[in-house]
């Protein structure tokens, strides 16, 4: 009996996302008695895998072959699924990702074990059952859902788990391979395109979001966005309206049908904070709101707000942000 | 090509979201009803692809009690050939995906087309246990779709970009934007589709696996502080000392 974590890595590194992901499923094995092993997906460094000790992981299980730098649907679900057997663990943790959801659900049907997505706290264990807090209606709601059975999988949303660090320690980083063949690469990807960052940072992983809406007149105001993200270290979003018309890439999106962000800040600049938009972020920590007009729904949602001009408040803090050092 | 589009009946966007006084269930009381807005994009996507192929049916599925009806007629007015309604509350995802694969199996039904994800119960999930439960692949979440014979070629997005996939009938995709323009029924469409085949059939497989104990609404916030445009620079000042954000 064990919890098995999947961590996600990318260039080397483990993500974020996952840190957050070995930290709970390490709390999840203490709650239980047991401990907690990870096994990485994507292109990692044992160096880095090492230190996922700090998270609390005892093992690392890692594959290097190297079909698996990129996102295989069939392949990574046949690899964890092995590795949940050698360990045999009665708890997987994954990210509320993409990868996450895309493996978790398929899990779920091959191990017959029950699966909670976009959870957002640690569980209560009540007999062999668990109850988790999920969200539910686009960040509307929150649902607490019993998850029976003998293995249970759950998906942790980004933010809402404190990653854990405790300096000096250090996992055990081990070979593993799970004999993948040729079908299992059924979904391999021809070509893999990412994103042009401008400033560095990914909107799923970002702390700190700026956000534009159609108060912001046109694309070719966005550098006092991306002026102010850059100086925050923050990613850049934007609300529908503003993709629909192509000012913005559709992955900017954020909302009820776009993506949704949990960040400890966001700043919503020119927005005016219609159900759907609100919906998407407002599970975010800190909310600052800048709208010319008073009445704009947004401020009710907000925590800091200011009533004021795009194209004169957005320089200031810029330069605000620069002074601060 | 037989396509099976999968359709969810969710609130509107619009909606206040509220519980029964127990908080055991979602209050349905004055809502107004919609078929998922993901799902349009996979139910337009399937028409076109249809139409391009110049052969071919598409059909809607949903799994859920007659109330749903209204919202199947309109995926027929949109341009769907005939519908099945799995006769069931949804219980949860997984009861939900026992429904999907029985009647694709049943139905030998080459492309099988969902929304990314429903907007109340946020799963994100249904078709990952499709595919594993008919052992074919699942592309999720797919933000284009092409085919050409019976291979297709999809957009995955993945945190930070995205991945293009190529897989042959039969297979799974989960869609979103951009993938196409979202039709809306025109006069027409509305007349036809009240005699196009609406099939009810009744449940199978096992029941589920997950169960809502209780629902919770967010915490309310404090309220607003403002800062005066003049002195906009102070924000920055409590975003750092007040707030601990930056
Ligand atoms: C089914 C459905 C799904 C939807 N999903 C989403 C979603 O996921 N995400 C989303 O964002 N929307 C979504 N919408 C759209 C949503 O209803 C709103 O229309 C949209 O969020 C409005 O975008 P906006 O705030 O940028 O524009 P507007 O509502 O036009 O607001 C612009 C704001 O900018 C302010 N402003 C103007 N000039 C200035 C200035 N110089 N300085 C400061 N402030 C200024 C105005 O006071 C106003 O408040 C959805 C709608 C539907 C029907
Ligand atoms: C009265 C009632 C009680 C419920 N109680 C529970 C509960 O106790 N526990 C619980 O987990 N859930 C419960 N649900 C939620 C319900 O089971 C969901 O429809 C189901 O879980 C699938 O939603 P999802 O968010 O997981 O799907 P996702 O995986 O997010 O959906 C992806 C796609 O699957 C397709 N899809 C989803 N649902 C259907 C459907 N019904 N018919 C056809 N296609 C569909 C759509 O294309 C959708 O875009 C309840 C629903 C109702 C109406």
């Amino acid at each position: 009996m064990s919890v098995l974590v999947v961590v996600e890595c990318d260039n080397g590194e483990v993500k974020k996302s996952s840190l957050e992901v070995a930290s709970y499923g390490s709390q999840v094995a203490q709650m239980l008695g047991t401990t907690a092993t990870a096994v990485a997906v994507g292109v990692a460094t044992e160096a880095n895998l090492a230190q996922l000790g700090e998270q609390g992981i005892s093992k690392v299980l890692y594959d290097a072959e190297p079909r698996l730098k990129d996102f295989v649907n069939g392949a990574y679900t046949k690899l964890i699924a092995a590795a949940a057997d050698k360990e045999q663990a009665q708890v997987i943790v994954l990210a509320n990702s993409n990868i996450g959801a895309s493996v978790g659900s398929r899990l779920s049907v091959r191990l017959k074990a029950s699966l909670a997505t976009n959870v957002v706290e640690l569980p209560k264990a009540n007999g062999s059952s668990f109850t988790v807090k999920r969200g539910a209606f686009s960040g509307k709601a929150f649902a607490d859902v019993v998850l029976s059975g003998d293995r249970k999988i759950i998906a942790v949303k980004k933010n809402s788990i404190e990653a854990l660090h405790e300096a000096g320690k250090t996992a055990t980083v081990e070979a593993f391979s799970a004999s993948l063949t040729d079908a299992d690469f059924a979904d391999a990807p021809k070509q893999v395109v990412m994103q042009d960052q401008a400033g560095g940072i990914l909107l799923p992983e970002a702390d700190k979001v700026v956000s534009g809406g159609r108060g912001m007149k046109g694309p070719e105001n966005w550098h006092l966005i991306e002026d102010l993200a850059k100086a925050l270290g923050a990613a850049t979003a934007c609300s529908k309206p503003v993709s629909d018309v192509d000012w913005r890439p559709h992955h900017e999106h954020v909302g009820q049908t776009g993506i949704t962000v949990s960040p400890n800040l966001y700043s919503a600049c020119g927005i005016s904070g219609a159900i759907q938009h609100l919906a998407g972020v407002n599970s975010s920590k800190v909310i600052v709101v800048i709208n010319k007009d008073p009445e704009a729904p947004f401020f009710k949602a907000a925590d800091y707000g200011i009533v004021g001009d795009v194209f004169d408040v957005l320089p200031k803090l810029t330069q605000a942000v620069k002074e601060l050092g | 090509m037989k396509f099976l589009v999968c359709i969810s009946n969710v609130p509107d966007t619009t909606t206040k979201i509220t519980f029964t006084p127990d908080n055991k269930e979602f209050n349905k009381a004055g809502v107004q009803f919609v078929i998922n807005p993901w799902d349009e994009y996979a139910l337009t996507r399937a028409i076109e692809l249809k139409e391009a192929q110049g052969s071919g049916t598409v059909t809607v599925l949903n799994v859920g009690e007659a109330d749903t009806e209204p919202n199947i007629r309109k995926a027929l007015a949109i341009g769907a050939d005939d519908a099945i309604r799995v006769n069931a509350a949804p219980k949860d995802a997984y009861f939900v995906a026992q429904q999907i694969a029985a009647i694709a199996k049943e139905g030998a039904y080459d492309v099988i087309l969902m929304g990314k994800e429903s907007i109340d119960y946020n799963g994100f999930q249904v078709h990952g246990m499709v595919g594993e439960l008919l052992g074919i692949p699942t592309v999720a979440p797919a933000m284009k779709l092409d085919m050409s014979g019976s291979t297709a070629t999809l957009e995955r997005e993945i945190e930070g970009g995205k991945e293009i996939v190529e897989v042959a009938a039969p297979f799974v995709a989960s869609c979103q934007q951009p993938m196409c323009e979202p039709r809306i029924p025109n006069m027409r469409g509305i007349m036809t589709a009240r005699t196009k085949p609406l099939k009810v059939v009744e449940p199978v497989g096992e029941g589920a696996r997950t169960e809502v104990a209780e629902y919770a609404l967010p915490p309310k916030k404090q309220g607003v502080k403002l800062i005066p445009a003049e002195s906009a620079g102070d924000l920055i000042k409590l975003l750092r000392n007040e707030a601990k954000v930056i």
